[in-house]
């Protein structure tokens, strides 16, 4: 799951990038209104997590920007303004939700998490496929009430599929969503994420979709 | 504290009496005039009268006296002045031949015609002659001046009296009237002390009289720069908010990092994280500290001449070994004339080392890693200046104006500015007379400490 990052104080930038990471996200870092625009017109992202006073202006702007071009993308507020006249005005101006620095860094990964599930549609947080559970707080697979250790980017893969089970997630999608930019991805770097999921839970769960990408095997129980 | 209604209704007092008086003194004078001029007319007249009777001999000249006086009782207003007519005929050879029963046995007076004043046995009289040449007698009519004066006297009693009942009426509507005439005053004095201390909307003055516009504009003017004030405060106050929550948020990050995290190397990176940002808020809590002692402090009464080149290097001193740990060099110019010249100026010492350590703090912060910070002294146009330079990347041309604003850091930015070090620079500078000057110079930024202090 890909997130956006617009944060102008290098050292919280770095702790934001670094921590979201270790929750499992997969974080490109701006510290700019101008850079986030940029960012957000090129990419999709899962989510925003968008600090208000920016050096080139607020970023109450950038969301009016985005809100502007029917674009959906859930966002999440963090600032030092966090009175309740500043929460309002946040919300009203099209946030999914709000954080007051300083915060919690495990709090902040579970309202992305809980904003992009509501993006999504679902009420849980729970993904759960023919026997099969994923937790995307606590980063766990069981199958059949018995744990499954994935790594990080096998565990993003499985999310993306299960998010949306039935349909195709391209190869493209799945890069996007799983490399920020500064990373080197592999060519094959999905496939090979694709045939350890297949080691470790057999191989009737994925199927490839020649030519196009990957989705899960048959129909929702 | 002097009532201004008590004074008003002195002054009217006072006034309104003097005015009294000199009314009273006025018709005094021309009232006495006045009843001089009809007892006169009344003497001479007695006199005439007397006179005719006798050469008519309608009457004896021995009892013409006592039955003159009787005749002009109707001159008087009342008997106490009516009967003090005197009336004396005397021989032209010098016996006195009747006198009337109030007059003195002395002779009245010694002229033979016309109006003169007399003592006779310690009486003041007014007298009237007429010497009648053929009966050879003069006629005598006086009057008793003390008396005359009497009734000026009660005459003047007679207005002085209701006067006086009316005096304490006088006052007491004067006093009622000023009390009235204040009243607005006492309403603006009602209203301002029921206002709430944080009530700084302005006083409206529609219906006021003309004489309370001026100082109720006064102090809406004052209100309004209270209340920008004020602003400016809570203005500040959010940003030392954001600029304090900020890096604690980004400690609490790291920290939470290198506590999930079994990687070492994210160990280490989000410590050396959290090393970097406690300097960084330090150094920030330093500026606060800074910004608010400049702000609080009285700008020196008198500004003594200090060694420019002693504080500059000192200061210098004080930063290089830190500049160093950067990679950044802080050098001050070889020693010139110029500089010789600028050596001693009036300046305030704390506030031109915190203004000058600011401003070297910023032109290291913006330096690129090898570069250099030269400080030099010079005197242009007889002032005093102190000018860094830096090879930075200078600041966008728009921003310049903006560069001493609170808080307010450019797009090219250094990492870890805050954005105060030019706003302190500045108002410390201007505590002590100074000025600051920021100018792009090819690459990097040129920041001029002059004596001459600014125009803006």
């Amino acid at each position: 799951m890909r997130v956006l990052i617009v944060e102008d104080d290098p050292i919280l930038l770095d702790g934001l990038k670094v921590g979201l990471g270790l929750a499992g996200l997969t974080a490109d870092a701006v510290s700019s209104c101008e850079d986030a625009r940029a960012a957000l017109r090129a990419e999709r992202y899962a989510a925003v997590v968008l600090d208000l006073m920016l050096p080139d202006g607020s970023g109450l702007d950038v969301l009016a920007d985005l809100r502007a071009r029917k674009d959906a993308t859930p966002v999440l507020l963090l600032t030092a303004r966090d009175q309740v006249a500043d929460r309002i005005v946040g919300l009203d101006a099209g946030a999914d939700d709000y954080l007051g620095k300083p915060f919690d860094l495990d709090e902040l990964s579970a309202r992305i998490r809980a904003v992009v599930r509501r993006g999504n549609g679902r009420a849980t947080g729970l993904l759960k496929w023919r026997g099969l559970s994923l937790d995307p707080a606590s980063l766990s697979l069981t199958r059949d009430g018995k744990p499954v250790p994935l790594t990080r980017r096998e565990f993003a893969v499985l999310r993306m599929l299960m998010e949306h089970p039935g349909s195709v997630a391209t190869r493209a999608s799945l890069e996007q969503a799983l490399y920020g930019w500064q990373e080197e991805i592999e060519s094959n770097a999905i496939e090979v994420h694709i045939h350890h999921l297949r080691a470790k839970l057999g191989p009737g769960l994925i199927e490839t979709v020649r030519g196009v990408g990957y989705r899960l095997a048959g129909e929702r129980p | 504290m002097r009532s201004m209604r008590g004074r008003l209704v002195a002054i009217l007092l006072v006034s309104t009496g003097a005015v009294w008086l000199c009314a009273i003194a006025w018709i005094y004078w021309s009232t006495q005039a006045q009843i001089e001029q009809v007892l006169d007319a009344r003497l001479r007249e007695a006199a005439g009268m007397v006179n005719s009777l006798l050469t008519d001999n309608r009457i004896e000249v021995a009892v013409a006296a006592s039955e003159a006086t009787e005749l002009p009782a109707g001159f008087g207003s009342g008997v106490s002045y009516a009967r003090q007519l005197s009336c004396q005929i005397w021989s032209l050879s010098g016996d006195l031949v009747s006198r009337s029963e109030g007059a003195p046995a002395g002779e009245l007076s010694p002229a033979s015609d016309g109006f003169s004043e007399t003592v006779v046995d310690g009486e003041r009289w007014r007298v009237y002659a007429i010497a009648n040449e053929a009966l050879g007698v003069r006629v005598l009519v006086g009057d008793s001046v003390a008396v005359r004066d009497r009734l000026v006297a009660d005459m003047i009693k007679g207005l002085l009296l209701p006067a006086a009942l009316l005096v304490p009426v006088m006052a007491l509507l004067i006093w009622l009237s000023v009390r009235q005439g204040l009243l607005p005053l006492r309403d603006l004095a009602r209203s301002l002390r029921q206002r709430r201390a944080e009530d700084l909307r302005p006083l409206d003055h529609a219906g006021s009289p003309t004489e309370l516009i001026p100082p109720l504009e006064a102090l809406n003017g004052l209100f309004r720069r209270v209340e920008a004030a004020r602003q400016r405060e809570r203005d500040f106050t959010t940003f030392a908010a954001h600029e304090l929550k900020t890096p604690l948020a980004g400690l609490k990050t790291q920290a939470q990092i290198a506590l999930a995290s079994d990687d070492r190397t994210v160990q280490s990176a989000a410590l050396a994280q959290i090393v970097h940002g406690v300097d960084r808020t330090g150094r920030l809590v330093r500026q606060l500290l800074d910004l608010a002692s400049v702000e609080a402090a009285e700008p020196p009464r008198q500004v003594e001449a200090c060694d420019l080149a002693a504080l500059t290097r000192q200061t210098v001193e004080e930063l290089a070994a830190k500049a160093a740990q950067q990679g950044v060099a802080i050098a001050i110019a070889a020693d010139d004339e110029a500089g010789r010249a600028a050596g001693r100026a009036e300046v305030e010492p704390f506030f031109f080392t915190l203004a000058l350590r600011n401003v070297l703090e910023n032109a290291v912060l913006h330096s690129p890693l090898g570069g250099t910070v030269l400080c030099s002294l010079r005197q242009t146009e007889g002032c005093a200046a102190v000018v860094i330079e830096d090879e930075g990347p200078g600041m966008d041309p728009a921003e310049i104006g903006r560069a001493t604003e609170r808080f307010f850091r450019g797009r090219r930015k250094a990492a870890s500015g805050s954005g105060l070090g030019l706003s302190i620079a500045q108002l410390a500078l201007g505590r002590t007379g100074w000025s600051l000057t920021i100018e792009n110079r090819g690459p990097g930024l040129r920041v001029t400490l002059s004596a001459e202090p600014s125009h803006g």
